[in-house]
């Protein structure tokens, strides 16, 4: 079947879910700490969407749920902390230095190559309407992670890793339309908690070593002073 | 005999209205943008005013210039005018169109550019020399992006003529293609840096330290200078035109009859007084970024052409 002899809702998910992807490069190209956590939060409005519009399409009925769920979570409360942690830390207009940014968008483009690959099997065998998209959910799991190498500031940390979860949720919806409720909203709660642990980390994290540069946490000696 | 030389009018009318509109587009954008910063903005007709003046002033040339910088005003032109020659404005099956190829395109905006820095070079200012390392600096990393986003379009259209791809988009009706959606975004980054608008350039400056575009044509007056603002002008207009008609193509004539290439000419009229909005909201929202960022910015450009042709692979192909 051809991309034009899929009704509207089906192309409107592919392209949601192409979003979703752009979104994951522009947080790797954002060194400003506000509009990387706005960009987190488009990317959790982007698979909401993508969930409801799977939703419509495949007849799930509890895709609509995890659809508000992420939404809610994902898309507001989320990045709504993080942004209030930014403000009370005083960093929301902190320009991180990224090492070799246009070589980390390139590797996120081998990203999604080697994502392509490894998924082409996998979406052979399926034969629901998302199959393509699981290369997409994929790639969208290893940018987070190369968010996370590439980034050394705590919140740009925490907004890979948060990406990284929006990734595997969106492969659960693209290869077997959702996980078990209870699992989904076992995850979203443990994202919260995550989330509130890690702005008691940052504050830790600062009041020890003067900074959020993880990487000055390499530097531990043992000479007390 | 007489159908063909027919097509041939159309298609120097759709040139002549192409050149004849660039400068129009070029004044609704300044006024576009005076009206958004807030100050008194000049008449639409201002541009053929300042190309009317320029055209009618006496030609001083330095000293020291060469053949090669006497010559370059009439190159970017003719380049500029074949380009615009090529492209569909108005309707699609006029005999142009045999040879309305993108990489054709792409050539001629290359030989205008090739010759540009040669005229920058040519008179032996520091500030030529400068301008013309710092535009093909911009364009040895705008054209790489250019087609890669050209050939996401040709992926799914399976040809470089424009012409034939604009059919073959209007014939598949409302398909939602997120490989397009990536090109679109490709190739608007790219036209800012080409035609030399905000951040990588500002055409409104002549501070010496930033400009690129300007300061090649420095040594510039009248109507050479003339020439190469039109130039300018209609290079912004390709662009518009080919992110129109490519991405939004309904609208334009399909046959030649007098109703469907009125209606083609309202619609690219629409089509482009909108654009015209969005790039003056873009220019009045960022700021100039610095020389060092551009690279940032064109690289971003062509991961996301790349993107457009990956999506096009993953997620287009037949299930």
């Amino acid at each position: 079947m051809h991309l034009s002899e899929l009704s509207l809702f089906s192309q409107g998910i592919l392209v949601s879910a192409a979003l979703v992807l752009f979104t994951s490069f522009v947080m790797l190209a954002q060194a400003r700490i506000q509009p990387l956590i706005y960009a987190f939060a488009w990317q959790g409005a982007l698979l909401s969407i993508t969930t409801a519009l799977v939703a419509l399409v495949s007849g799930h009925t509890h895709l609509y749920i995890s659809a508000l769920l992420t939404f809610g979570l994902k898309a507001l409360l989320i990045p709504w902390m993080l942004y209030r942690l930014t403000r009370r830390l005083h960093i929301q207009y902190d320009v991180e230095i990224v090492a070799h940014p246009s070589l980390t968008l390139l590797g996120g483009a081998v990203l999604v190559v080697f994502c392509y690959y490894v998924a082409l099997p996998i979406a052979q065998l399926s034969t629901l309407v998302t199959r393509n998209t699981i290369a997409v959910s994929m790639a969208t799991v290893l940018l987070g992670m190369l968010l996370m190498i590439s980034r050394r500031t705590a919140v740009a940390q925490v907004i890979g890793f948060m990406s990284i979860e929006n990734g595997l949720f969106f492969a659960a919806v693209a290869s077997t339309y959702g996980m078990p409720m209870i699992v989904e909203l076992g995850v979203a709660f443990d994202v919260l908690v995550a989330a509130v642990l890690f702005g008691v980390f940052f504050f830790q994290i600062r009041t020890s070593i003067d900074s959020l540069d993880v990487d000055r946490l390499n530097r531990l000696s043992e000479r007390g002073e | 005999m007489a159908d063909n030389l027919n097509g041939w009018l159309w298609a120097a009318l759709q040139t002549l209205l192409f050149i004849g509109g660039a400068p129009l587009l070029a004044g609704w954008i300044k006024r576009l943008k005076c009206h958004l910063q807030n100050r008194a903005a000049p008449s639409l007709l201002q541009p053929y005013r300042d190309l009317a003046k320029l055209f009618a002033k006496d030609l001083v040339l330095a000293h020291d210039a060469s053949w090669i910088f006497r010559v370059t005003p009439y190159v970017v032109f003719g380049a500029m005018l074949l380009a615009a020659a090529v492209v569909p404005l108005v309707a699609i099956p006029l005999p142009t169109a045999a040879i309305a190829d993108v990489i054709v395109l792409v050539g001629f905006f290359a030989l205008a550019r090739f010759f540009q820095a040669l005229a920058g070079m040519d008179i032996g200012t520091a500030f030529g020399g400068m301008g013309a390392s710092r535009e093909m600096t911009v364009a040895s990393l705008a054209e790489p992006a250019m087609l890669m986003a050209i050939f996401t379009l040709t992926m799914t259209a399976s040809t470089t003529n424009l012409s034939v791809a604009i059919q073959y988009i209007l014939n598949a009706g409302l398909v939602l293609r997120p490989s397009f959606l990536f090109a679109l975004l490709s190739l608007a980054m790219v036209a800012v840096a080409e035609t030399g608008r905000i951040p990588i350039d500002n055409p409104a400056t002549h501070l010496e330290l930033t400009m690129l575009h300007e300061a090649t044509v420095l040594e510039y007056g009248a109507r050479h200078l003339a020439l190469i603002d039109w130039a300018g002008m209609i290079k912004l207009m390709i662009y518009a035109v080919l992110i129109s008609n490519i991405f939004l193509p309904w609208g334009i004539a399909r046959h030649l009859t007098l109703p469907g290439l009125a209606l083609g000419t309202v619609a690219v009229t629409a089509k482009l007084a909108l654009l015209a909005v969005l790039l003056a909201l873009w220019e009045t929202v960022l700021a100039k970024m610095r020389l060092f960022r551009v690279p940032q910015f064109l690289g971003f450009a062509f991961v996301l052409s790349l993107l457009g042709i990956l999506t096009h692979v993953i997620l287009e192909s037949a299930l």
